[in-house]
């Protein structure tokens, strides 16, 4: 187990870094340049220098990318090119608004996901189990920003219950007002998170339904409910891990759209107005935090994995990820 | 089931993926096909005729759905009809175009790497699990800001990221056919690698990935309209459902119409590719029927 943590740690910190160069790589091959957002309209060549040089795009490559990784190290994610304001904090900032969207978001679809996606493979052969597969089958194909439309729509302009969108300016000072804020897009991702999650839930369940183990202990005497806690609970919920992983991963990130439609002052919001004005520094810092987050999020994932499943612990593969 | 499998789908979990059991297979393939087929054919009848011209403004704003407009206008007195129809359009060629460029750029990267050996593949796949750390609309999102907003620019952007999930997919495939006796037997036998991945490795691995290029073709669809949505997908006179209901939403109590139909058509799209992915995979794989 520890050689595995050691192996999974380092490939942790190899795929951060990799992740930096690619991040770097990739927004420099992308036309389109920095300076142009410091300058006004019918700027001199002596302008553009001095702009250029001012953010440092001046420098060869490899400078600017050992500088900018140098400064990773110690935590630093430099500053923005148009208000020189450190991203470090301002993205720290936004996470107050996105880390609790997507927490609550995910809670509520794992909330909702894991019973329905149960009754949903143990009474397969009725016509609500039937239902339930059609309805998830729905869930997976809607727009996620439709859902928060027709939400606002239904509780903010026709019933006036919720507000169309916004976030309280001082943060969670007052924890009701904001917890009203993140509702209606609290329930707009969960619902479309929900439809897939339940999906796979159910075919976990339907697999273990389905084994040997199960019926044998049922044989054996035991209650429906007890076979199920002791040897079908583990076996399905080991894969259905992985997902969440994954899961809870796509909603961080996924949560962009959302953040558009309830105008929420999250890290989408950000990395919108960052994309617009070639704001380097604040595009590379969002993308390298929430790459951060889903390859720790990944690792914890394959932790619980292996805490929860003895084959993956004693499995002689070579398999790290 | 590793994370790789996870995104796979194991077999018991394309299983869930499939209509419920009782549903035979070949329904869910016709209404599938029925789906996907009123859409394109939405998208051909409008290449030759749609009922006003897409920036004919000519018609009051937001009128009802009626005559001569039959589903009403909207905000600059746009037919809705025709930006529908239009839409239909966009919709498909924004799927099939990335499916298309993340297909092949996806399956060539993916047999690459299934051929790669030790820490080579460990780079590769170490990067490309990286890439698909960044969501699909994260990465169109970098590609669109940067480049002027246009349907290229959201295809080019759609594709290239699914293109890391196919290659992900085709890597693990590879990996698990190149590991058969078969594949020793045709190489001890004299065949050349080239052959054997035309003759054995593309027809084993090409059941399973034309299905998910088919749930590819829906997730293309949906991240479209999601950026037209953000504004950065095809421009106006270009009548891109996503955008189509950015419009409409301010204006839901007089034009409820604008902000339904669009996302109706999505759903419909989706929900038909999906269906025809499903039905398509027990035609495609023979070990699958076999066992049925």
């Amino acid at each position: 187990m520890i050689a595995y943590l050691l192996r999974r740690t380092a490939f942790l910190v190899v795929s951060l870094l990799l992740a930096a160069v690619v991040l770097f790589l990739l927004l420099r091959l992308l036309p389109g340049d920095p300076a142009n957002s410091l300058l006004s309209v019918g700027a001199t060549p002596d302008q553009i220098a001095a702009a250029r040089h001012q953010i440092g795009t001046d420098r060869p490559l490899p400078e600017q990318f050992v500088s900018w990784v140098g400064r990773l190290a110690t935590l630093d994610l430099g500053e923005s090119f148009v208000s020189t304001l450190p991203v470090g904090p301002e993205i720290a900032a936004r996470l107050v608004v996105t880390v609790p969207l997507t927490l609550l978001s995910f809670v509520l679809a794992v909330v909702v996901a894991v019973p329905v996606g149960f009754v949903a493979a143990h009474k397969a052969n009725t016509w609500y189990g039937s239902v339930l597969s059609g309805v998830s089958q729905l869930g997976i194909a809607v727009p996620v920003f439709w859902v928060g439309m027709l939400l606002i729509t239904v509780f903010s302009i026709s019933l006036r219950v919720m507000p169309a969108g916004g976030f309280p300016p001082d943060d969670w000072a007052d924890p009701a007002k904001a917890l009203t804020s993140l509702t209606l897009p609290v329930v707009t991702i969960a619902l479309v998170m929900s439809a897939s999650l339940i999906r796979y839930v159910r075919s976990a369940t339907l697999d273990v339904l389905g084994s040997d183990h199960l019926r044998t202990s049922r044989a054996l005497g035991s209650s429906f409910a007890r076979a199920m806690w002791r040897h079908g609970l583990r076996n399905a919920v080991v894969p259905v891990i992985s997902i969440l992983g994954i899961e809870l991963a796509s909603t961080f990130l996924g949560a962009v759209v959302v953040e558009s439609v309830f105008a929420l002052p999250g890290l989408g919001g950000m990395l919108v107005k960052g994309l617009a004005q070639h704001d380097y520094p604040v595009i590379q810092g969002i993308l390298f935090v929430s790459t951060l987050v889903v390859l720790v999020i990944g690792f914890a994932a394959d932790l619980v994995q292996r805490l929860i499943d003895p084959r993956l612990r004693h499995s002689l593969a070579r398999d790290v990820r | 089931m590793s994370a790789e499998q996870a995104l796979i789908g194991a077999p018991d979990e394309q299983e869930a993926q499939a209509a419920p059991r009782h549903v035979s297979r070949s329904v869910t393939l016709t209404i599938g096909c029925v789906l996907v087929g009123v859409i394109v054919l939405v998208a051909v009848v409008s290449l030759f005729w749609v009922p006003f011209a897409p920036e004919d403004t000519s018609g009051r704003r937001l009128m009802p759905p009626g005559l001569p407009h039959l589903l009403g206008t909207d905000k600059l007195g746009r037919d809705l009809l025709t930006q529908l129809m239009i839409g239909a359009r966009i919709a498909l060629a924004a799927g099939a175009g990335s499916v298309v460029l993340g297909g092949v750029i996806g399956v060539a990267a993916g047999l690459a790497a299934g051929f790669a050996t030790r820490w080579l593949d460990d780079v590769v796949s170490a990067l490309l699990d990286i890439l698909i750390a960044f969501p699909t609309l994260l990465l169109a999102m970098l590609v669109a800001a940067t480049r002027a907003a246009s349907l290229t620019s959201a295809i080019v952007a759609i594709g290239l990221a699914m293109s890391a999930i196919v290659a992900r997919l085709t890597r693990v495939l590879v990996k698990r056919v190149l590991a058969h006796d078969f594949i020793t037997a045709a190489r001890t036998s004299g065949t050349s690698w080239p052959r054997v991945v035309l003759e054995h490795v593309l027809p084993n691995i090409w059941p399973t990935v034309s299905v998910n290029l088919a749930l590819q073709f829906g997730l293309a669809v949906l991240a479209e309209a999601s950026l037209s949505y953000l504004g950065l997908g095809a421009p106006p006179p270009n009548a891109s459902w996503g955008r189509m209901l950015q419009e409409a939403q301010a204006s839901v109590f007089i034009a409820p119409v604008g902000v339904i139909a669009p996302g109706v058509l999505i759903v419909v799209l989706v929900i038909g590719v999906n269906l025809v992915a499903d039905g398509f995979r027990d035609v495609a794989d023979p070990t699958r029927r076999r066992r049925r």
